[in-house]
């Protein structure tokens, strides 16, 4: 710097361009028409599918394309084509259903003020529901957020994600977590963090751990295309590669990370699965509302992995139909007429529509399954608000706050949870609430 | 209680005489542990083939083989993560960060999932990780080698904080850790990997050898999480310290004819108040001795802690020594290491009021 010239004279004796800094910016704003004519939709059933045990660099335009069996005409098409029975594919459909059920009635249960907090995974359901279907019913899964249908796939009791959103008497976490941060050992199922992408790299040491054991068990984990951001997310493509582990990483890009574009995680330059590239990972990428397409990708990866033959990087290339979670309103920040105008549909509606094209479903019976399914979710709910609802009094009692902290209550929190009765007892001079029922 | 750093080393089973320095005591806690239970994994940054740049893990790979002893890329983040799906899946991983400063990239992993796993699934999923990483300064390792983070991760709920002072120590405590079934963050002092340190740097190091409390007994033996134990013992000060420092003011108060209880933590999460408060009551005159950072460090707990609970026995205000709130300089790090002229200042005032 010293000796370049200073003042007026830089400017006009410097002939280089000067520097710009770009900004991503979202193609649509809210009131803005929708166009996504950009989008490239290739024909269902256009892409091979390669052997499992295929080396990453002789499968590269998988990373860039878009695997797809259902097509416009509603039928399958293809090699990815799972051939799936009718009997499979109608429950798939029901998973899916029930899962966009639940949804529905855990966002009116916060707006109605029992709990603080929900995330709906609408559009998204076939990325969780689909996918876990390929998979087995013990192989690891290190969810995000917004993976419920896994767990109502894997048939994890609905009054149990209830009570846990209402952090009640009956959650067993002791309502110690955010709303919908599940976790079940017994499904296989990772406590969901909360803190973005801290189980990618997590999902891969227990894959390690599954290979240094000799086990048949694999991992598969999901993460947004935002939280692709995290170093996280690199630290798990790099250990997944270099030891080869038996990992499936799921990437749902929904477009949006609350109201930030799929642009500031890099969509701009190129598709997520070719992340997967560059750490020599098996990459596909999959159209995410594609229910056959989703569980032909997964079961794929899992053959693969299964196979000793390494990791697979998924890219679902989905759109997130609702708001980020209960606390954002989507139509401050984007375009209302994205999710009517998104050129790959519904995923629910199209498993639908497959099922009635080959004769195996009809609109009656979609009613009816609709129907029970929100029967269903309101009586589990009802159920469920028998062991409270948030901010009610009916909560675990007051020592469970301290325990698990360590396995063993260490003497500064015995201190402190002394005091922390000592404080409910000088509120509660006359005995606690609800006749000190959980309190 | 009363075992000293120095003269006597504890009774053991099956005491023998074979001696041991901090590396090799390390080396032969985890062959022991490797031995005992196959879920136990060691990972991290040249410990595989090389056996580790302190040699901490020499010749582990070659008895355990590659996939239970093996290198890890360069990616702190990414050894603590697969440690902790690991731990998920029931193996006991005990990483190594090569250095304490290297530690940061791991922080979101140990702080927000590690130390929370329990607490968050109600105790589904538990994180029995043992992280090793040698810290600490005075081997000229400048500023990315040679800090003492202690007070971040005793600030942490759900970790356990662990600093050895000897051999002995360091095997029993290394073993008690692994058998957590909690997170442990086990920090080794490198400056007294190979003989403890009086303080003057000047004067060449003893090896642990002719100390008895490098007799480090063969096989297995567990020294619990959370018991302190007296270096000395003395009546006129309570030292508390940890690590390093537990040598140079034994060194310091040997030179000054000072008796003085120096308890050596050996745990700081949970700490040993039990014996903390039993000595500052008897003796009525606290000083705090480490090496990190002042400004919240380690010292600021163990000082609030005293005061608020030995107030009415204390003849004079708790003082702390420690090192300066700059990072660690290369060539200044004696100016900045709390060494003998700053803790016998600090043992002149406090002994005088």
């Amino acid at each position: 710097m010293a000796d370049r010239p200073q003042g007026e004279a830089s400017a006009a004796g410097d002939n280089r361009p000067k520097l710009s800094l770009h900004v991503p910016e979202p193609k649509f704003r809210p009131g803005d028409a929708v166009d996504f004519s950009h989008i490239q939709v290739p024909e269902a059933g256009a892409q091979p599918r390669p052997d499992e045990t295929t080396k990453p660099e002789d499968m590269l335009d998988f990373a860039h394309g878009l695997i797809r069996v259902l097509g416009e005409d509603n039928k399958a098409h293809g090699p990815w084509d799972p051939k799936l029975d009718p009997e499979t594919l109608r429950t798939m459909l029901g998973h899916m259903a029930m899962t966009r059920a639940f949804d529905e009635r855990m966002f009116r249960g916060q707006r109605q003020g029992k709990t603080s907090f929900y995330m709906k995974c609408t559009g998204e359901e076939a990325t969780s529901v689909s996918a876990s279907m390929a998979l087995a019913a013990d192989d690891m899964v290190f969810p995000s957020y917004r993976q419920q249908g896994i767990l109502i796939q894997r048939g994890y009791p609905m009054i149990e994600m209830i009570n846990q959103i209402y952090s009640n008497r009956g959650d067993k976490l002791k309502g110690r977590q955010l709303p919908i941060m599940y976790s079940s050992k017994e499904h296989s199922f990772f406590t969901i963090s909360g803190n973005l992408a801290t189980q990618t790299p997590q999902a891969v040491g227990w894959a390690m751990a599954s290979a240094i054991k000799g086990d048949s068990r694999i991992a598969a984990t999901w993460v947004g295309e935002g939280s692709t951001a995290e170093g996280d997310f690199h630290s798990a493509c790099l250990f997944a590669t270099v030891y080869n582990a038996p990992v499936i990483l799921n990437v749902v890009n929904n477009q949006w990370a609350i109201s930030s574009f799929s642009g500031f995680a890099g969509a701009e330059r190129a598709t997520f699965a070719a992340r997967g590239v560059g750490y020599g990972i098996a990459s596909l990428r999959v159209d995410g509302n594609d229910p056959l397409a989703c569980y032909a990708a997964e079961q794929w990866a899992a053959n693969r992995a299964r196979a000793n033959a390494g990791p697979t990087l998924i890219e679902f290339f989905s759109y997130r139909a609702e708001g980020h979670s209960t606390s954002d309103d989507p139509s401050g920040y984007r375009s209302a007429q994205e999710r009517d105008e998104w050129p790959l549909g519904d995923p629910v509606m199209r498993l639908k529509n497959h099922l009635i094209e080959i004769g195996e479903w009809d609109e009656e019976r979609q009613e009816k399954m609709d129907l029970e399914a929100a029967e269903y979710v309101k009586k589990t709910t009802k159920d469920a608000e028998e062991n409270g609802i948030l901010g009610h009094g009916l909560h675990h009692p007051f020592r469970t706050m301290f325990e698990d902290v360590f396995e063993e209550l260490p003497w500064h929190l015995k201190e402190q949870a002394e005091q922390a009765i000592h404080e409910r007892e000088t509120k509660f001079p006359e005995g606690l609430p609800n006749g000190g029922k959980g309190a | 209680m009363s075992d000293t750093a120095t003269k006597t080393a504890p009774e053991a089973e099956n005491s023998t005489e074979r001696r041991l320095n901090m590396i090799e005591a390390i080396n032969d806690a985890l062959d022991v542990s490797m031995g005992r239970d196959e879920n136990i994994v060691v990972m991290g940054e040249d410990v595989g083939y090389f056996g580790g740049v302190f040699r901490c893990t020499a010749g582990l790979q070659q008895k355990y083989g590659k996939t239970r002893v093996f290198d890890t890329p360069i990616s702190e983040c990414g050894i603590i993560a697969a440690a902790v799906g690991m731990g998920a899946y029931g193996l006991r991983p005990v990483p190594e960060i090569q250095f304490a400063d290297y530690i940061y990239p791991g922080l979101d992993q140990l702080i927000s999932e590690a130390a929370r796993l329990r607490y968050r699934s109600a105790a589904e999923y538990i994180a029995p990780i043992t992280v090793r990483s040698p810290f600490g300064g005075g081997i000229f390792g400048g500023q990315t080698h040679s800090q003492s983070p202690e007070a971040i991760f005793a600030h942490v709920s759900g970790l356990k904080t662990v600093i050895p002072a000897t051999p002995y120590d360091a095997k029993g405590l290394l073993i008690s850790a692994i058998e957590d079934n909690d997170p442990v963050i086990f920090f080794e002092p490198k400056r007294i990997y190979n003989g403890p340190f009086s303080g003057y740097y000047d004067k060449p190091v003893e090896p642990w050898k002719r100390f008895d409390a490098s007799v480090v007994p063969e096989g297995h033996y567990k020294i619990p999480l959370g018991k302190a134990r007296y270096a000395t013992e003395g009546e006129e000060l309570t030292i508390l310290a940890y690590g390093t420092m537990v040598h140079v003011v034994e060194a310091v108060c040997r030179e000054k004819g000072v008796e003085a209880d120096i308890v050596d933590l050996r745990t700081i999460v949970p700490v040993d108040i039990e014996t903390i408060e039993e000595s500052v009551k008897k003796t009525g005159r606290c000083l705090i001795v480490h090496e990190a950072t002042r400004t919240a460090g380690f010292g600021a707990e163990l000082s609030a802690l005293v005061t608020e609970r030995c107030f009415y026995h204390l003849e004079a205000p708790v003082e702390r020594v420690t090192g300066f709130d700059t990072p660690y300089p290369h060539s200044l790090e004696w100016a900045y290491f709390p060494g003998p002229i700053r803790i016998g200042e600090a043992l002149d005032k406090i002994l005088s009021e």
